[in-house]
């Protein structure tokens, strides 16, 4: 298996140590080219979202990138990346590739003094360290979007479909649970 | 608390990492770089090469300015203290800054000490121009680094300069036996378990950038090539015929930096680069304050 790790900018190398010690080959997506390689999921790092998104559309990646999530391709956005997929980010002049059908709300949890890290469950799972880095938050979902964690009553794990995102950064941690549940998902298109 | 507080602020410079950092003036400049894909803004009253110029003592940003900033962009915001300023970092704390840069580009507050960056809950970036000056740095409490090159001049000799002498520090503390890493941590005059972590990881505890005279895309991957992992561009932008098609050509730059065909592209018809000074024309050098 390989899994495409958008490397434009910011914690992508993260994702990719990530991979490695679960036993995943990944490559690193830096232009247009790299969408072509055989990938059997794609993973959007933390950053900063308008930086990624300015550089998706010079680089005339932004196409290509919302074709593969739509055609079905296994993909996984923490914090930046999940507000490149979200269909409306509410506090922001505009939303980035639109494939995924929340309201994300940008630096949510305010500047980098609200950041903070929680103990909380996924999926079922309880006790995986979230860390928020001026983090967003989903405001609300709509149908077909599966809420998978929860934090004080706010939505900051979903999944629709083939789009997997998280709000916290689980490639900091050492806890891969929320890489093994992705795989499975690649997995599971692969058949 | 105080130790999850430091890993936290160590993770945001992570989120940084493959960008650029623009220095800035007013909201204006602010919005021009965010657009242009600037990772964070440094706000400044007045960019290196015009604190040189203007000469006098350099001090912290009016907090009116800064808030302006924080207001018209989503991207991080830093500001510069001087050197053992602690009452002004106190004041870019109250501000809610997300990142202070304790400054060689601003006149030093004090000759011995820098601030005790543990005490804060906000994060700090410092300049260093070699390996025990970055460990000296972190182990104040700084959870980013930056080159110091020469600010101010769109002259890359110093940045170049010091991202490969601390390269190469790195790999003779990587090359070590164990137990002549006492003698080196006293040689660098650092805590022996920053001089460990070296030689274990073969890297900074945390991110490291270049900064001081980048001005074109191409300078800009040389420092990326030279393994910074990312760029400040102070006076490079602002200081250029076009700041909008200059600052977009080096986030890109940055993001390709080993690919010499986009870095062909991008360098093309940008307008005038900064004019710049020489090293060697200059009388201050603010690489000497702070060590």
């Amino acid at each position: 298996m390989q899994i495409g790790i958008l490397a434009l900018q910011g914690a992508f190398i993260e994702h990719a140590k990530m991979l490695k010690a679960l036993g995943i080959g990944s490559f690193e997506i830096r232009q247009k080219k790299d969408l072509s390689k055989p990938m059997n999921g794609l993973i959007l790092p933390g950053g900063e979202s308008t930086t990624m998104y300015k550089l998706l559309v010079d680089l005339d990646m932004a196409e290509k990138v919302k074709e593969l999530i739509e055609s079905g391709m296994p993909v996984f956005g923490t914090c930046a990346g999940l507000l490149l997929l979200a269909k409306t980010v509410h506090n922001y002049k505009q939303a980035y590739m639109q494939t995924m059908d929340i309201v994300a709300k940008k630096n949510a949890f305010g500047r980098q003094l609200g950041s903070f890290r929680a103990t909380g469950t996924f999926n079922g799972v309880t006790d995986v360290t979230f860390v928020f880095i001026r983090a967003p938050y989903i405001e609300s979902v709509g149908e077909g979007v599966e809420v998978l964690a929860e934090i004080d009553g706010l939505i900051v794990a979903a999944r629709q479909k083939n789009q997997l995102v998280t709000a916290f950064h689980p490639e900091l941690t050492t806890n891969p649970t929320i890489h093994k549940y992705f795989i499975k998902m690649c997995e599971k298109a692969m058949k | 608390m105080k130790n999850e507080r430091y890993e936290l602020n160590k993770e945001l410079a992570q989120m940084l990492k493959g960008g650029v950092i623009m220095d800035v003036t007013n909201a204006e400049q602010a919005k021009i770089a965010q657009e242009a894909g600037a990772c964070a803004v440094m706000a400044l009253e007045r960019i290196p090469a015009d604190i040189r110029a203007a000469g006098g003592v350099s001090r912290m940003s009016d907090p009116k300015l800064i808030k302006e900033i924080q207001a018209a962009v989503t991207i991080p915001v830093m500001a510069k203290i001087r050197i053992g300023h602690f009452v002004e970092a106190q004041v870019l704390e109250a501000l809610e800054i997300d990142y202070i840069d304790e400054s060689e580009v601003l006149s030093p507050a004090d000759d011995i000490y820098h601030v005790n960056k543990h005490e804060f809950k906000v994060p700090f970036v410092c300049g260093a121009k070699n390996l025990g000056e970055a460990l000296r740095r972190i182990s104040e409490g700084a959870s980013m680094i930056r080159t110091k090159g020469e600010p101010g001049t769109g002259d890359v000799i110093q940045a170049v300069k010091h991202t490969r002498l601390i390269m190469s520090e790195i790999r003779n503390v990587q090359s070590l036996r164990e137990d002549e890493l006492f003698v080196k941590a006293k040689e660098l005059q650092v805590p022996y378990d920053l001089v460990k972590y070296v030689h274990e990881n073969g890297k900074l505890p945390v991110v490291n950038f270049a900064a001081g005279g980048v001005a074109t895309p191409a300078d800009a991957a040389l420092m990326m090539q030279l393994g910074a992992e990312g760029v400040f561009v102070g006076s490079g932008i602002f200081k250029s015929g076009n700041p909008a098609r200059r600052a977009a050509a080096i986030v890109k730059a940055v993001t390709n930096y080993n690919d010499p065909k986009i870095l062909a592209e991008v360098s093309e018809n940008l307008g005038e680069a900064m004019v710049g000074i020489n090293e060697e024309e200059i009388q201050l050098l603010m690489r000497e304050r702070g060590i």
